[in-house]
């Protein structure tokens, strides 16, 4: 009993302080832990930020300030030459700009794989969330493992495979490398979410008498709707930014995806680092826009699916 | 609903349709000026369409061909005993050729060698077919011959069409309880068959093979159980990549993981628990924080390696203004030792530098999931603590411990395997250099493989990578009984 007296007059101390009027005050904490807590978050909040900003500057400075050992964020004689470049070439150097070839590649390749993933993974899911059938746990345990394979250990079989069916340098051994990775993982996250779906609804639409197919396209894929969102997402996701496979498989410059195209400009660095950085901006904020803007639902397919508690 | 007039329901994605024409038409002639610049143009994106569009179509056909194929073998039975012998036998022949394809394919992929034996021309039939049929539909003129290919598949499409309906028409329905089940699940076994178990095998045929570029990968090489031994004799005597010896890479691989994993961990329960508590900018401080999972890991390790630069990089910036302040303070004289570093020249120093670029990489991760499990622990439990006299420690301990296990032990056992795996970001910045110190298994594999072409060699390691993982995996699910309920 004393505890909560000395806590409840605590609060009361609190509550006409200074600090009470800006920071909101959390569980029984004093002003002072609060201003910590709020010194400690923004301190995570600049070194979570500040890389990022970074590049923006960079892309910012004009090509005679780009090696500067300036912190500021916002550079001296700011110019947008850098974007410039990157979007539309450079005439004057008689370059043509590849960076809506390496978008229109990456974004053909990405969705076509997401796409096949989700609707594999949207029908086998169910199978899996609601049957029981002889090899069921075999196939369950088989995914799981499938998590357990490095990314880069089929690339080697894959690549020779590929390039015994002349697939290498094209889409298809892409999109083929990418859906080895992205379908055991859609299959995983689509099936977790089936399984939060009650199935009393399933039950009595089939005492109602309608077919378990109509069941699955009638009532389960209308309701899991924001899962097949997220899962196109996360595969989507996976594919975007990937480097390591896609070098092996696409050698030819014209079908680059941009983390390879960008990658031309970050490796020389004192020719190309403001383009490379214009890029990465131009990029990376479509893409970060989206992902915060979906970050709620992208957490719930995340502790719904392979992270499953 | 229904009264609703066709005008109104349709306005809405009309006025979508619209906005989304008049953006690309005003992007459009934004960018017009520029277009010469502009590599992208119509001709490229057709071309790319075809291409992917074949490919999607004859993916699509070929399960829809399966499926109906497995429809009939679960769904439909024969009307009688002189259409079951039609059916079972254009069933069977059906299957046969499918088999012979598979075995065609897969001695293109050479995982097996047939020869020029009589042996090789029988499963060879099916497919000598199928060219017979393209030179003809060539021959006569019908199609021109970079269509051959589809025409022909088309004419194959039609004929087992056909036979399907003949079957369709010589049976009747028949109720199967797990028909559905295995025809939904269809069409992913054999994505997964031919993406994943095939490769795998493939994978283990090779690590007992002398492939390399000598052999011109698998054409000329020789396949054999001394090789496999000699490979494995290489690989942990010899060098992996090209220098680094295995148990140093394995060292490094672990100490890769466990700073890696121990950083996410507690950086991550260390911002959540610091906004686990009802506060102003809540909001705000999640949103900001997620900013290094939510850039292209790309793109943010492509700016890190240049921001370790060692003149005009950010690190060495802030590293060479702080040996400046502390060397102007005499007082703080003894910090002097704080000064810039040579990230990519010094073995160690590269270490680090991958590791922080990874640490503030994962963090956010870690963080998010482990406050969706903070979040879901009910306050009663610290009221009733506190009323017990428990102390912030205590409860943390007993209390918030144990009820984020479930959500923990999953989160550590993949973190620690997609740690073991990741070298996007070692690769990116420092390409494991300098001499190959900062590679871990992993990226020392994809370098034998794709930079110095030892494929059986770079098999076997692949495989021994995956059993040190698996060992691991069952090791600590035996451990904490985590990820139990999983396969349920």
């Amino acid at each position: 009993m004393t505890a909560t007296t000395s806590s409840s007059e605590q609060i009361k101390k609190a509550e006409n302080g200074f600090m009470r009027s800006f920071f909101h005050r959390g569980r029984g904490d004093s002003p002072f832990k609060t201003l910590m807590i709020h010194l400690a978050l923004i301190a995570a909040c600049i070194i979570a930020v500040y890389p990022v900003l970074r590049v923006i500057t960079i892309s910012l400075r004009p090509n005679d300030t780009l090696l500067t050992t300036s912190l500021a964020i916002i550079p001296e004689n700011a110019s947008l030459d850098n974007y410039r470049a990157v979007l539309f070439g450079e005439p004057e150097r008689g370059r043509d700009s590849d960076f809506f070839l390496w978008l229109w590649n990456s974004i053909s390749v990405v969705s076509v794989t997401s796409i096949f993933a989700v609707i594999l993974a949207a029908v086998s899911a169910y199978a899996f969330a609601r049957f029981k059938f002889p090899g069921r746990t075999a196939g369950l345990v088989f995914l799981l493992t499938t998590q357990m394979i490095p990314a880069g250990m089929l690339l080697l079989p894959l690549f020779i495979m590929l390039a015994k069916m002349k697939m290498i340098n094209s889409y298809l051994g892409l999109i083929i490398a990418y859906a080895v990775s992205s379908v055991p993982l859609t299959i995983w996250t689509l099936k977790g979410y089936y399984e939060t779906i009650p199935v009393d609804l399933e039950e009595a639409a089939l005492i109602d008498g309608a077919s378990r197919l109509t069941v699955f396209t009638k009532i389960m894929l209308p309701l899991s709707t924001p899962a097949l969102a997220i899962a196109f997402l996360f595969s989507f996701m996976g594919g975007w930014s990937e480097y390591l496979v896609a070098r092996v498989v696409l050698q030819k410059d014209s079908l680059y995806t941009w983390p390879l195209g960008v990658f031309t400009y970050a490796s020389d660095f004192t020719v190309s680092w403001g383009k490379f950085s214009a890029a990465s901006v131009l990029i990376a904020i479509p893409v970060m826009a989206l992902f915060l803007y979906s970050s709620k639902w992208l957490i719930s397919g995340l502790t719904l699916g392979s992270v499953k508690g | 609903m229904d009264n609703t007039s066709t005008l109104r329901r349709y306005l809405p994605a009309g006025l979508w349709v619209l906005a989304g024409l008049a953006v690309f038409f005003l992007l459009r002639s934004w960018i017009a000026p520029y277009s010469d610049g502009i590599s992208l143009n119509a001709d490229v994106v057709v071309a790319s369409i075809k291409q992917i569009g074949g490919f999607v179509l004859a993916v699509l056909v070929f399960l829809a061909v399966l499926e109906i194929y497995f429809y009939q073998i679960f769904f439909r039975k024969p009307s009688n005993a002189v259409n079951a012998v039609v059916v079972r036998f254009i069933q069977v022949v059906v299957a046969a050729i499918a088999l012979m394809l598979l075995v065609v394919f897969l001695e293109l992929t050479d995982l097996i060698r047939l020869g020029e034996g009589a042996l090789g021309s029988f499963f060879r039939s099916p497919s000598t077919l199928f060219d017979g049929l393209k030179t003809a539909l060539v021959n006569s003129q019908m199609v021109e011959s970079g269509g051959a290919t589809m025409a022909a598949g088309g004419i194959v499409v039609l004929v087992l069409l056909g036979l399907f309906g003949l079957i369709q028409a010589l049976s009747e329905p028949r109720h199967s309880r797990l028909g559905l089940a295995y025809l939904l699940v269809l069409p992913a076994v054999v994505g997964m068959l031919f993406l994943i178990v095939y490769p795998f095998l493939y994978e283990i045929r090779l690590a007992f093979s002398n492939a390399s570029l000598g052999t011109q990968a698998t054409k000329n090489a020789s396949y054999g159980l001394e090789y496999g031994w000699q490979n494995l004799v290489t690989l942990f005597t010899g060098n992996v990549a090209k220098d680094a010896k295995f148990f140093e890479v394995f060292v490094r691989t672990i100490l890769w993981t466990v700073i890696n994993v121990v950083f996410h961990v507690g950086g991550g329960m260390g911002l959540a628990l610091l906004l686990n508590r009802p506060m102003k900018l809540q909001g705000l401080y999640r949103t900001l924080l997620v900013f290094p999972w939510a850039i292209p890991t790309t793109i943010a390790a492509m700016a890190l390696r240049n921001e370790f630069d060692s003149k005009y990089g950010m690190f060495n910036i802030i590293l060479g203004n702080i040996h400046n302040f502390v060397t102007s303070v005499p007082f703080l004289n003894w910090l002097s030792f704080i000064g810039p570093v040579s990230w990519k020249q010094d073995p160690f120093w590269a270490f680090v530098s991958i590791l922080l670029s990874n640490i503030w990489l994962g963090i956010p991760f870690m963080s998010v999931i482990i406050l969706g499990g903070l979040q879901s622990i009910s306050s009663e439990y610290y009221e009733a603590a506190e009323i017990d006299g428990a102390n912030r420690f205590q409860m943390f301990r007993n209390i918030t411990l144990p009820l984020l296990k479930p959500v923990l032990t999953p989160a550590v056992v993949l973190g620690v395997v997609w740690t073991f795996n990741k070298f996007d970001v070692i690769y990116l910045i420092t390409q494991g250099g300098p001499q190959e110190k900062t590679d871990i298994l992993v990226s020392s594999m994809y370098k034998a493989a794709f930079s110095f072409y030892r494929y059986g060699f770079t098999a076997m390691f692949a495989l021994v990578i995956f059993i040190v993982l698996f060992l691991f995996t069952l090791f600590y699910m035996r451990i904490t009984g985590g990820l139990k309920g999983a396969t349920d």
